[in-house]
């Protein structure tokens, strides 16, 4: 067997490989703009440290978020249509579980429960909370750190943190523990054992989309006379990262 | 024709909100599955990006079954895999350019990333076979009014104009907003301008005066149209006069087509060019059809266009331009390119 695992969910694009006994090849290279630019070159690059051939590949994982849209997005338009062309396998693992899978492991939460919390923007995290085995107990939701609600934000400044949300908002998170993002090499490691719940390869949004109505407009500046057309779209495309 | 000899190219196209796959042989249409959320938006009176691209996500499958089923193919038939790298909505591009990739990388075939644009125009060769080269093409879309001209349409393509605000189509769906006509606009319009005189009321041509015609020669503005429009209706009710949605209607499509049409003749003549090719969802609009193939007969430019189905955007288009790519030998996309919201058409593949 050659499993393929990705995650987009956050600013690192990971990939791993794993053969059905260990991990074969991994990579992950945080850059938040970049996931469509990194994350095939990144498989490729796998492929031929684990001297595998595209061929070889037998099934897939892949982190559905929740994490920003446009990102998290292009994981899982891979990972469907990888799947679909050869017809493998596509396992869905909800990516703060893969994080919460490392910290069990790692044991760097030293044997209690702990909270997972990744960058949502706007102010607010993705958070779960797990139990000292790794099951998740609350989540996964989108929130403010720094809850309103007192009785979720007491229970979370209490617990050891990890996830990049923790890292961004210190006075919500008492303690903050490794790892920062979700590995490719523990999502695998976590699925060829059997240790996650698998759901479907489809998005963890948990919020609605924006509704701000594009211009319809697709700027082509840049090309020839015209200089004064707005990019007011391609904006409102971008932003929606 | 040795159709059974051309390249298999799988196209797709996610740049705004039609999820797209066709198969294509050289100019050898054999599938067109397209997917559309155009309903989705229909409440917000646009395309909201972020529903697009939801959509493009849960289509982009499913879509791609739909056309190997219609073309009667296997994806290892496949020679080559084209997609749309821009321009478009950022977010809708990138789950059209991952699945590509992914696509690509898994059949193990070459990946060409292309031009949203030159696709329009490629689509043409599906239709009435090859292009002669060199051509005018107008395009007016929801999210398009250009006027290009493509000397080579594997590589050679410019911008000559384009509008400075609101698309053609934008405008018609604004205005029919204004008259309390569903969304998509487009139709709704050209149904009740059917029974309304063009010449009642004399809206606005943006962009043809003089001084406009010497710094903006090619290019269009319609959102003076659209408040001229606004402010007729608006004084009418004033008056306590009922709309003559009719008038209103037939007059605004007038106007547009009016100036639509005028440029892109005027950039034949004036580019010495005898061909021109019209497309965009806005090229189903029937008056628009009339008055270009009337003003391009009257100057000796033969018209050509498209069935409806391959000028609203969808994927054959894009493995038409893959088609014309792999025909001439040129080299792939590097594996590593992005998404372009923003790719200028003089980019017909990218690097
Ligand atoms: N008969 C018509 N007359 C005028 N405009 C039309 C007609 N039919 C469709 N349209 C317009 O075409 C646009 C949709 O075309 P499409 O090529 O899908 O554009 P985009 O995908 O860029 O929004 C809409 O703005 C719609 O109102
Ligand atoms: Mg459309």
């Amino acid at each position: 067997m050659l499993l393929l695992a990705l995650d987009t969910a956050t600013p690192a694009v990971t990939v791993a490989l794993h053969d059905g006994a260990r991990v074969v090849a991994e990579s992950t290279t945080v850059d938040a703009r970049r996931h469509t630019e990194l994350l095939i070159p990144a498989v490729l690059d796998a492929l031929a440290e684990a001297g595998a051939d595209r061929r070889d590949v037998t099934e897939i994982a892949v982190g559905v978020g929740p994490g920003p849209f446009t990102g998290l997005r292009v994981g899982l338009a891979a990972a469907t249509t990888w799947g679909a062309a050869l017809d493998l396998p596509v396992r869905g693992v909800c990516s703060l579980d893969v994080i919460a899978y490392e910290v069990v492991r790692s044991g760097s939460a030293g044997a209690q429960p702990f909270a997972v919390a990744t960058d949502a923007r706007r102010r607010e995290v993705y958070w779960a909370t797990y139990d000292a085995a790794g099951q998740r107990t609350d989540g996964p939701h989108v929130g403010p750190p720094l809850t309103p609600d007192e009785h979720v934000g007491t229970m979370l400044a209490a617990l050891p943190a990890a996830g990049a949300g923790a890292r961004l908002y210190p006075a919500a998170f008492a303690q903050v523990v490794e790892p920062e993002y979700p590995s490719a090499a523990v999502l695998a490691t976590a699925v060829a054992a059997s240790a996650v719940e698998i759901v479907e390869p489809q998005p963890l949004y948990l919020r609605r989309p924006d509704v701000t109505v594009t211009t319809g407009r697709k700027s082509v500046l840049g090309s020839a006379s015209t200089g004064s057309a707005s990019t007011g779209s391609a904006q409102s495309g971008r932003r929606q990262r | 024709m040795s159709v059974a000899d051309d390249p298999l190219i799988l196209g797709i196209e996610t740049s705004c909100d039609e999820t797209g796959v066709g198969l294509v042989r050289g100019t050898t249409l054999l599938a067109n599955a397209v997917a559309s959320s155009v309903d989705e938006h229909a409440r917000f009176g646009g395309v909201v990006p972020e529903v697009a691209s939801r959509a493009h996500l849960q289509a982009i499958t499913p879509t791609l079954r739909r056309a190997l089923d219609e073309a009667g193919v296997r994806l290892t038939d496949v020679d080559a895999v084209a997609v749309t790298a821009g321009p478009g909505l950022a977010g809708a591009l990138m789950v059209g350019v991952s699945a590509a990739k992914a696509l690509a990388v898994a059949i193990d075939k070459p990946l060409y990333g292309v031009n949203h644009l030159v696709g329009h125009v490629a689509a043409e060769q599906l239709e009435n076979g090859r292009l002669t080269e060199p051509v005018v093409a107008l395009l007016v879309s929801g999210g398009h009014t250009e006027i290009l001209e493509v000397t080579d349409i594997a590589t050679a393509a410019e911008l000559l104009g384009q509008t400075l605000d609101d698309a053609a189509g934008e405008a018609f769906d604004k205005v029919a907003r204004l008259l309390d006509l569903p969304y998509p606009g487009g139709p709704h319009i050209q149904r009740a301008a059917a029974t309304g005189d063009p010449t009642a009321i004399r809206f606005p041509r943006g962009l043809t005066s003089q001084r406009d015609m010497e710094r903006h020669r090619y290019n269009f503005s319609f959102s003076g149209l659209k408040t001229a429009v606004a402010r007729w209706v608006e004084s009418a009710q004033r008056d306590g006069a009922p709309v003559p949605v009719d008038d209103v209607a037939a007059a605004f499509q007038e106007s547009v087509a009016d100036v639509l049409t005028r440029k892109a003749v005027l950039a034949c003549q004036e580019r010495g060019i005898t061909t021109m090719v019209l497309a965009g969802g806005v090229a189903a609009n029937a008056r628009i059809r009339d008055l270009t193939r009337e003003r391009c007969a009257a100057a000796g430019i033969a018209l050509r266009q498209p069935r409806l189905s391959l000028c609203t955007d969808n994927g054959a288009m894009i493995a038409a331009l893959g088609a014309a790519v792999v025909e001439r030998g040129l080299p792939p996309s590097s594996i590593d390119f992005g998404a372009d919201s923003s790719l200028p058409v003089t980019e017909v593949l990218v690097r």
